[in-house]
C-alpha cells in the first residue's frame, strides 16, 4: 500500500522524466486539397510553418497551425478560406494535442521508420473532435520526420461550404502531413 | 477493496497526468514561437467602395479589371429611358506589385479621361493590439482629353496643363466587426486650370464611407464626400454639389457586382468629389453599376511553374488530381502508410447558407 502510494506520488509529479527527449520543429507542412471532381479550379492550399513538439519518452505530441499561414495559389481564394470559412481572424489558429497510441514500437534511437497511430483531440474553427490518425515516425540520428495522411470532414468543425460552391469544395478536405523534427 | 480504490486513483491520476502534460507540452511550444499578429483583412470586398477608392490593396500579382458604367439621370425620364440611353462607361485595370502598393490605369468616356493611379498601404489595423486602423495613400492623376476650345486670342495656346488634375487621398478605415467596416477619406484635388478667379484650384473634401454586410457574400455600402472648400464652383454654369452614394454589392467566386444610385455621373475623383451637377434634392440620380474581375497574373512563391510547385511530391492531392497522369520524377520511395479508402464527394451539401 504503502510503495503504491509512493509510486502514484512519482506519477503525479508530472512528466518530466530525467532523460526526456524533445523533438521540435516551427517549419513542418501540412496541405490539404479540397477540390472536387467537377471543380474548374483547385481548392488546395499549403502550410509551411507548422510548429510541433513531441515528447519521446512520453510519446505526446503537439501541433500548432496558424490558419492565415495557408498559402493558395489564388489570393481571392487565400482570402476567402480566411474570411468565409475558417473566420480566422477569430479562431486564429489549429491544434492538436495527442500521443502515440503504440510508443513501444518506436525506438528513437535506432535509425528507421516506424508505424504509428496518434490519437487525440484536433480543434480547429472553435470545434474539437478526437481523432486517430495512422501515420510513421522515421529515425534518422537527432532528426524525426513524422508523417501522415487523412481526411478531415468540414462539418465536423462546423465549416460551412455554401451552396453556391458546393460543386467546387468537397465535403472532406485530404490533409497531408510532413515535419521534420529536431532533437532538442 | 483499497486495492481497486489505489488502482483507480493511480488510472485517474495517469489520465490527469496525461492530459496535463500534453497541455504543459502545448505551452512550451507555443512559449517557443513568435507572438502573432492578428491584422484585420478584407475590410472591403473591393478597392473601389462606390465611387471613390477604399482602404485594400490588390494582392500582389492580381490584376484587377473593371468596368463601371453609369447611367444618365432617372429625372430626365422616359425620353432617355430613365437615363439607360445616356450612359457613361469607365474601364480600368488595377495592379498588385507588391501587397501594399497597387498601381492603376483607367479611361471615362465622361468627359474622356484617361488617368494613371498609386495607392500604398501604409498602417494596417491590427486585432489586439497595434494600429487601430488601415491607412492608405491614393494619388491619381487624370488628363482630359476632348479637343482644345477654340480661344477667342488666337495668338494663345491651349496649354496641355490646363488638361490635368491631381488628386492626393488619405484613405482611413476600420473594420469594426466581421460586417461592418467605416472609413474617412479626407481629399484634396487640384484642378490647374479653373473657369474663373472665384474659384480655388484646390477642392478640399472630407468623404466618409461605410460597408454593412447582410450575409456571406452581400453588402450594402455608402459613401459621401463633404466639400470643406469650393463649393461655389460651377461647371458650365450649374450648380455643383456634394455626392452621396448608396450601393449594393454581391461577390461571387473571382467577381465582384456593385450595384449604386448616385447624383455623380463622373467616375474620376475630380468630377464625382468636386464637380456633381445633379442633385439628390432634384431626384438627378444616376444607376450605376462596377463590375470587377480579379485575375492571378504572377503566381505566389511555391507556385510558379506549369503546376503546383510539389517538390517532394507529397501534397495532398483530392478527386480533380486523380484524372491527371502521376508525375514521373518520383522521390525514393518511402515507407507506406495505409490510405483511406477512396473518397467519393456527396452531392448532398449545407445549404444553411
Amino acid at each position: 500500500m504503502k510503495k503504491s502510494i509512493l509510486m502514484l506520488g512519482f506519477l503525479a509529479l508530472g512528466s518530466t522524466a530525467v532523460f526526456a527527449q524533445k523533438y521540435m520543429t516551427r517549419t513542418g507542412k501540412v496541405t490539404f486539397d479540397a477540390t472536387t471532381s467537377s471543380s474548374p479550379e483547385k481548392i488546395a492550399a499549403k502550410n509551411n510553418e507548422v510548429a510541433a513538439l513531441l515528447n519521446a519518452a512520453t510519446g505526446d505530441l503537439v501541433f500548432q497551425v496558424q490558419i492565415k499561414a495557408f498559402k493558395f495559389e489564388k489570393q481571392l481564394m487565400e482570402e476567402h478560406f480566411n474570411e468565409k470559412y475558417m473566420e480566422s481572424d477569430k479562431f486564429t489558429k489549429s491544434d492538436f494535442k495527442g500521443k502515440i497510441t503504440n510508443p513501444a514500437d518506436v525506438n528513437f534511437t535506432k535509425d528507421g521508420t516506424y508505424k504509428v497511430t496518434v490519437a487525440g483531440k484536433m480543434s480547429m474553427h472553435g470545434n474539437s473532435n478526437d481523432v486517430s490518425v495512422p501515420g510513421t515516425v522515421t529515425v534518422s540520428g537527432k532528426k524525426v520526420t513524422l508523417e501522415a495522411k487523412f481526411k478531415v470532414k468540414l462539418e465536423d468543425y462546423k465549416i460551412l461550404v455554401p451552396a453556391v460552391v458546393g460543386d467546387k469544395v468537397a465535403n472532406e478536405a485530404q490533409v497531408n502531413l510532413d515535419a521534420e523534427l529536431t532533437q532538442q | 477493496m483499497s486495492r481497486i480504490l489505489s488502482l483507480i486513483a493511480g488510472g485517474l491520476t495517469l489520465a490527469g497526468v496525461t492530459a496535463h502534460a500534453q497541455d504543459d507540452l502545448m505551452n512550451e511550444l507555443q512559449s517557443t514561437l513568435p507572438q502573432e499578429k492578428n491584422y484585420a483583412f478584407a475590410t472591403f470586398k473591393s478597392t473601389r467602395l462606390i465611387d471613390g477608392s477604399s482602404v485594400e490593396c490588390l494582392g500582389a500579382g492580381v490584376l484587377d479589371f473593371r468596368i463601371s458604367h453609369r447611367f444618365g439621370p432617372i429625372s430626365d425620364g422616359i425620353s432617355t429611358l430613365y437615363g439607360v440611353d445616356a450612359a457613361y462607361t469607365k474601364l480600368s485595370l488595377d495592379y498588385g506589385v507588391t501587397n501594399w502598393l497597387m498601381v492603376g490605369i483607367g479611361h471615362s468616356a465622361f468627359n474622356r479621361e484617361d488617368d494613371g493611379s498609386i495607392k500604398i498601404k501604409l498602417l494596417r489595423q491590427q486585432l489586439g493590439g497595434g494600429s487601430p486602423v488601415t491607412i492608405t495613400y491614393f494619388g491619381n492623376t487624370a488628363v482630359e482629353t476632348m479637343p482644345a476650345p477654340t480661344l477667342p486670342d488666337s495668338t494663345q495656346k491651349w496649354l496641355f496643363s490646363n488638361r490635368l488634375f491631381f488628386t492626393n487621398q488619405l484613405l482611413i478605415g476600420k473594420k469594426f466587426s466581421k460586417t461592418f467596416s467605416l472609413q474617412i477619406m479626407p481629399t484634396v484635388v487640384h484642378y490647374n486650370l479653373v473657369d474663373s478667379a472665384k474659384f480655388s484650384n484646390n477642392t478640399w473634401a472630407l468623404g466618409v464611407g461605410f460597408r454593412k454586410m447582410f450575409s456571406r457574400s452581400s453588402a450594402i455600402t455608402a459613401e459621401y464626400y463633404y466639400r470643406l472648400t469650393n463649393t461655389n464652383m460651377l461647371v458650365n454654369g450649374q450648380k455643383t454639389y456634394n455626392t452621396f452614394s448608396i450601393g449594393y454589392e454581391v461577390e461571387t467566386g473571382g467577381h465582384v457586382f456593385q450595384l449604386m444610385v448616385t447624383n455623380a455621373q463622373g467616375l474620376t475623383e475630380r468630377t464625382f468629389i468636386g464637380q456633381a451637377t445633379n442633385s439628390w434634392s432634384k431626384q438627378q440620380l444616376h444607376i450605376g453599376f462596377n463590375i470587377s474581375r480579379v485575375f492571378t497574373v504572377v503566381k505566389p512563391k511555391g507556385y510558379k511553374g506549369k503546376d503546383w510547385d510539389d517538390k517532394d511530391g507529397d501534397d495532398a492531392k483530392g478527386d480533380s488530381d486523380k484524372k491527371v497522369t502521376p508525375k514521373k520524377s518520383q522521390k525514393a520511395p518511402k515507407s507506406k502508410v495505409s490510405d483511406d479508402k477512396d473518397f467519393k464527394p456527396s452531392n448532398k451539401k449545407d445549404t444553411s447558407w
